[in-house]
């Protein structure tokens, strides 16, 4: 578990784990400006201690790991549980409680073959290539847009520049139920202001149909986006630019060559955001990338499975975990990123 | 028609040409701002290279809507003629919306409370334990995973089997063993609302015990070595020491969690489509726009949503402010 975020202090010497902030506030300026990290101290008091104190705080520790024990089970039963039953055959799953296959396991790989590639089952595989096919240009979009608009917004000197934030700060708090009507009307009817036709009606047929998703996606990420990149472009030193600067370089050039690999951390921990983000969404998708198997992506899928064939557990138990391999495989790799994003307030509205 | 890699080509191919397409513009876009004019005062020219895209974007897909959404919500099922308060005085006496309500209240209630309280006991027991970050990936995996696919993990919890069958959930196993009829959970009302609430509070318990759990490691450990010399008990240190300095920290979380939870549309809509009276608003809103058609009452729900997240922002923007104010 080298990628947790909470290794031990001694572990977060390289700069690369969470460094303890205070507040999702401090998270955030924490991680533009290099603060050595607090280390936990030798304690001096230790010794000092009676021996009945130290017996006492032996047994408090000992209730305490024990209810902490309790909490965990508790908290990964449930995923444990469906986890296994997804290898148990069809009519065990639908009989027997998934607790009684450790007195006679039988197990079988089935259910996924059926669930992924069987066009009655459910046929995920496709669904699959669907979410992956909405999700990685929403998060690239996402990350590369917010980037520009942060650069400015930071560096880039023009009337008005404190206004246009405040204004992109504001948008955060808008739920997307305030936008999906007449965004889907856009999509479906175009844009007309004034009586003319500024952009036309969407009809895109097949696979082209993705890119409502996209635009939606990435409309909806862009907030967050900008607002947590500009928190950490807008703390880089700004002797660099000056230096920079006098060299001749414009602001195309500074972005790309200086701004860009400075921000690495704060781009990843925001893909990471945005990719799990639109990867687990279901409002949006049903919305903007209809129902069928041309462009629905697995939770569309899925939620449908469990409300028209709720009873067919071999499907539901394989089909969920079909869904989590991607989110929880970036999640266990690149845990770190993804707590630090947290600690620095991404979490979408 | 079963799956074959053929069919899937299409998508494939579009996703590289619009990513593609999509970075060749930028390029361009970042050539172009150089070859503009340079060094003048006021840089309106790269500012609006920068700018224009995400902002053309926001201004078209989220300030626009929500004026017009605001329109339509005082506009009648089509969006053609005013109507007035009509949609906004419906909601508030149509029993079905009535008990649309309630629920919101319920989850509002228990969901961000229970969750931030688990969240920070556990990270209290594990602090410094040698197994903390195991531990606590364990809590905080749920975080990961959609509320799609937690609401089928607990879906498979509360199932149900006839009493004469063997029982496949274990709710309904546990309350057989101890010698109970086994239950139809998510069809009982008011009950299946807060057994919908358990799967929200699964998932974010992990938030609020990372969040908090870090707010925990920063109080000064003079603080807490001054508290040891003293000899204070586990519950006093908790009262006096812990609490007071993770505060802010919790009320942040707290509101965050709640804010989320307002807008819980995913759990619902999985678990029981919104039957059987436990619908929330943002559940409700989506069914009235999309479903029945019914633009002005989807409207209406979305406007009174989005009214009742504004204080709890300004609130959240205030607590922060004093953190950041502290840390000085």
């Amino acid at each position: 578990m080298s990628t947790s975020p909470q290794s031990p202090p001694a572990e977060e010497e390289g700069g690369g784990g969470v460094r303890k902030p205070s507040s999702p506030r401090a998270a955030r300026d924490d991680y533009a400006t290099h603060v050595p990290p607090l280390r936990a101290k030798e304690n001096p008091a230790h010794s000092r201690e009676s021996a009945a104190a130290r017996v006492r705080k032996r047994l408090t520790s000992t209730t305490a790991s024990a209810i902490a024990i309790i909490i965990a089970v508790l908290w990964t039963l449930p995923t444990a549980s469906l986890f296994l039953s997804s290898f148990r055959p069809e009519l065990e799953i639908k009989t027997t409680g998934w607790w009684t296959m450790f007195s006679d396991p039988q197990l079988t790989l089935n259910n996924y073959r059926e669930v992924l590639f069987s066009p009655g089952q459910g046929q995920l595989a496709s669904y699959f290539v669907n979410s992956f096919v909405i999700t990685v240009p929403s998060t690239v979009f996402v990350v590369v847009l917010a980037a520009l608009a942060a650069y400015a917004l930071a560096w880039v000197n023009f009337p008005g520049r404190d206004w246009v934030f405040l204004g992109v700060f504001a948008l955060q708090i808008v739920p997307l139920q305030m936008a999906l009507v007449p965004l889907l009307r856009f999509f479906s009817q175009g844009v007309t202001i004034g009586g003319y036709q500024i952009l036309p009606a969407w009809d895109l047929p097949g696979a082209f149909a993705f890119t409502n998703v996209w635009v939606a996606h990435t409309i909806f990420g862009l907030p967050l986006g900008i607002f947590l990149l500009h928190n950490f472009i807008s703390q880089l030193p700004t002797t660099l630019f000056e230096a920079a600067r006098v060299d001749g370089a414009g602001h195309g050039v500074l972005f790309r060559k200086v701004v860009l690999p400075l921000t690495v951390p704060a781009l990843v921990s925001l893909a990471i955001f945005q990719f799990l983000w639109v990867w687990n969404d279901l409002l949006v998708a049903l919305i903007f990338a209809g129902g069928d198997v041309s462009t629905a992506p697995l939770t569309v899928r899925l939620a449908e499975l469990a409300g028209t064939r709720g009873n067919e557990w071999q499907r539901l138990t394989a089909g969920a975990f079909v869904s989590m391999v991607i989110p929880l495989l970036v999640f266990f790799t690149l845990q770190r990123y993804f707590v630090r994003g947290l600690l620095a307030g991404s979490v979408k509205g | 028609m079963g799956f074959s890699l053929v069919d899937e080509l299409p998508k494939l191919l579009w996703l590289v040409i619009g990513v593609a397409g999509f970075l060749a513009v930028i390029g361009a876009l970042l050539l172009l701002v150089d070859a503009g004019p340079r060094k003048t005062r006021t840089e309106w020219w790269q500012a609006t290279l920068f700018l224009a895209p995400a902002l053309i974007l926001l201004i078209l897909g989220l300030v626009y809507p929500v004026i017009r959404t605001t329109l339509l919500s005082f506009m009648d099922s089509k969006g053609a003629a005013w109507v007035g308060l009509d949609n906004y005085i419906a909601m508030f006496t149509q029993p079905e919306i009535l008990v649309v309500l309630r629920n919101t209240f319920l989850w509002v209630l228990f969901g961000p409370v229970l969750a931030t309280a688990i969240g920070l006991f556990y990270a209290l027991l594990v602090d410094r334990k040698r197994f903390e970050s195991v531990a606590k990936s364990l809590i905080f995996m749920p975080m990961a995973i959609s509320f799609v696919g937690a609401s089928i993990i607990w879906k498979f919890i509360y199932a149900y089997r006839p009493a004469e069958a063997e029982q496949i959930g274990l709710l309904n196993q546990i309350i057989v063993w101890f010698g109970g009829e086994p239950r139809l959970w998510l069809l009982d009302a008011p009950i299946n609302t807060l057994l919908l609430i358990v799967v929200l509070i699964w998932v974010q318990a992990g938030f609020a015990m990372v969040v908090l759990s870090a707010a925990i490691k920063a109080i000064p450990d003079e603080i807490i070595e001054a508290a040891r010399i003293d000899g204070t008990g586990v519950w006093t240190h908790f009262w006096n020491i812990t609490l007071p300095s993770v505060w802010p920290t919790l009320m942040v979380v707290l509101i965050t969690i709640s804010v989320q939870t307002l807008k819980v549309f995913d759990i619902v809509r999985t678990m029981t489509g919104g039957q059987y009276e436990t619908s929330v608003i943002a559940n409700e809103m989506y069914a009235q726009a999309f479903r029945y058609d019914n633009l002005g009452m989807g409207s209406a729900l979305a406007v009174f949503l989005f009214i009742l997240v504004i204080p709890l922002i300004i609130l959240q923007m205030r607590t922060n402010r004093r953190l950041r104010e502290e840390q000085r």
